[in-house]
């Protein structure tokens, strides 16, 4: 089973960005997605620049994925995945279909927006050219075995560990939270880097605003759940970035897959992140915030 | 001139008859289980129900379009494929898909039955329309609620297929079928099991003189006794952030396209479709006399085109929250 971490999923500036991916470099982790996959507004680094931190981490010994805009719902965001999927050097993670008509031909990894449900559809997202799927974030344990044993033998990875990112739209919650529309934002998200929090009126965290995206508040935490990870054949573990200490938690799975650390050790490890609480719900086949003994 | 299909929601037999006498073109349906996204008890027609709606619809020389749009679950697909096979049986005149494997599914099985891309298919750009035109022989797309109207106009011009675009009722404002805010909360989504914000998970409480409201264990909403409540989904709840409580990520309110109708007809949208497959046949029957009315009037002239306050009186009156928005039309709204 191999390590993956996802793209950064909220707005860092760019010197944050090339030194988050320093540290990333000298950490074990096995393949690294890159890209801004929410906001064609958060612009700070060019295509350009990304091929050069891909290029970086590849000498590292990394496998380097762009990963696309989720939602392209204009000329600017379609310019930008057509660009994308054109780089002619890196495998891409399709966020969106447009991606996958795109890349035709040219091996990809289809991405947890794509609705990949079912054994027919991964089948004919397979024969689209993917070579590897990201598991909705809703399909569990059950759900994945029964897709697995029946569909073709693509690489299957799904997230591990993080706040998951639960909605998309077109609005910008995070703007539109400090009474600005989404053309003149003034890149208020630089100023949230871990998002901006929602608590219910009883004071429980809930969901976490990022621009177009709503997340999870509470991260998801499957590494109690290796067993069952592997019975289910899952080939990718994926862990969310986050602002600080992603390279303890690529160390906590790191250990936890090579058995360099008890589940004790690891639990441990991940508590500084899971202080208030964790969720294995959609694992377990339940409602995804609910954390299941 | 372009004159768009009216299609409106036919949650019963007595909505879709209610539909059709008030002069929509088509009328979508579902069946009484899963394979739609509005999996709600009472809603949605059985095999028996369909027919007699189909032949109700054809004699009027109207349609009747099958909304099989939640995504088939792994190891039961063939339920899927059966609702299909039944509704092709059925004549029904198009099939709403959302899933790759269902869209190949009809394709392959029932190539001469119109295929319609559901809305829950996030569609939003040419060059995934092409691909569902390309490879899934797709004839029509239904657009997420959340285009701004230059992109549904550019999209007319370069996609190569028609396109559905709503016009009232309820609005999601996440891009459909990528919304797993109900299945965080209860288990149940859209996408899974056809249902957001199930009926079963709603709990109303009274608490020191106010209403308080719960999607399983999430508090959502908190009414005073004079305020009006409305059904709890997440999206139109109130929460807190930054010190206070407002409606974070929505206002309960419905979508009305009346005031840039116009600007649809002239882009060429094939179709205006009514949310609200849950909705009583008297609000069916009200919204869509006003749609036609309206829709009429405009490609009889559209350069003369006027508003007129009673349309706009009769829709708000029957709006959610009595609030309506155009909604991501309008660029603001973003």
């Amino acid at each position: 089973m191999k390590l993956s971490l996802a793209p950064i999923p909220f707005y860092w500036s760019v010197d944050e960005i090339r030194a988050f991916y320093d540290e990333i470099a000298r950490t074990p982790v096995d393949i690294v997605y890159l890209g801004e996959t929410v906001c064609y507004k958060r612009r700070g680094l060019h295509l350009d620049d990304w091929i050069g931190i891909a290029d970086m981490l590849a000498a590292q010994g990394k496998e380097v994925v762009l990963s696309s805009l989720v939602l392209v719902d204009g000329e600017a965001e379609g310019k930008a995945t057509r660009r994308l999927c054109a780089n002619g050097r890196y495998r891409i993670e399709a966020n969106d279909m447009s991606a996958v008509s795109l890349s035709a031909g040219t091996p990809f990894i289809a991405g947890a927006t794509l609705n990949i449900y079912n054994e027919h559809t991964l089948a004919l997202i397979a024969e689209a050219g993917a070579t590897r799927f990201v598991a909705p974030i809703e399909l569990g344990s059950t759900a994945l075995m029964a897709l697995r044993t029946r569909a073709p033998a693509l690489e299957c990875e799904i997230l591990a560990f993080g706040r998951p990112a639960l909605a998309y739209s077109a609005r910008c919650f995070t703007a539109r939270n400090y009474d600005r529309g989404k053309d003149a934002c003034e890149r208020i998200c630089l100023d949230h880097p871990e998002g901006l929090l929602v608590e219910t009126q009883e004071d429980e965290a809930f969901l976490v605003l990022n621009g177009l995206q709503i997340h999870a508040a509470t991260p998801l935490n499957y590494a109690a759940e290796l067993d069952s990870l592997r019975h289910t054949h899952i080939d990718i573990l994926r862990i969310m970035p986050e602002k600080t200490g992603t390279e303890r938690l690529i160390d906590a799975f790191h250990g936890l897959l090579t058995g360099r650390h008890t589940r004790e050790e690891v639990a441990a490890q991940l508590a500084p992140f899971t202080a208030t609480g964790s969720a294995n719900g959609y694992w377990r086949g339940q409602a995804g915030r609910l954390s299941c003994p | 001139m372009n004159k768009p299909e009216l299609v409106c929601p036919g949650g019963t037999s007595a909505a879709v008859e209610a539909a059709i006498d008030a002069g929509a073109d088509a009328v979508y349906v579902g069946m009484r289980n899963e394979t739609n996204a509005r999996n709600f008890p009472g809603l949605n027609l059985d095999q028996a129900e369909l027919v007699a709606s189909i032949r109700y619809a054809h004699r009027k020389g109207r349609k009747i379009y099958l909304a099989i749009n939640t995504y088939p679950q792994p190891g039961r697909v063939n339920t899927w494929e059966r609702a299909v096979d039944e509704a092709v049986a059925t004549g029904v005149d198009a099939l709403i898909i959302a899933d790759l494997g269902l869209l190949r599914y009809c394709q392959e099985h029932h190539p001469r039955v119109p295929r319609h891309l559901s809305v829950q298919g996030s569609a939003t750009n040419a060059d995934a329309l092409r691909f569902y035109a390309e490879r899934f022989g797709v004839t029509r797309a239904v657009l997420p609620r959340v285009l701004p109207l230059n992109q549904v106009e550019r999209l007319t011009q370069e996609a190569p297929l028609s396109l559905e675009v709503f016009g009232f009722g309820g609005l999601c404002v996440m891009v459909e079928g990528r919304c797993a805010l109900s299945s965080y909360a209860t288990g149940v989504s859209p996408n899974t099991c056809g249902a957001c914000s199930p009926a079963a998970s709603v709990r109303w409480e009274e608490h020191a003189g106010e209403r308080r409201v719960r999607l399983d264990g999430v508090l959502i909403d908190v009414f005073q006794k004079t305020e009006k409540a409305g059904y709890p989904t997440i999206c139109k709840g109130r929460f807190k952030t930054r010190g206070a409580v407002n409606y974070t990520l929505e206002e309960p309110t419905s979508l009305n396209v009346l005031p840039i109708l116009a600007d649809l007809v002239q882009a060429g949208v094939a179709a205006i479709k009514i949310e609200g497959r849950q909705r009583s046949p008297t609000y069916v029957a009200r919204v869509t006399a006003i749609m036609r009315a309206a829709i009429d009037a405009c490609v009889r002239d559209p350069l003369h085109f006027v508003l007129q306050p009673e349309w706009m009186q009769g829709l708000s009156a029957l709006a959610e929250g009595h609030q309506q928005t155009l909604g991501a039309f309008h660029r603001p709204w973003r």
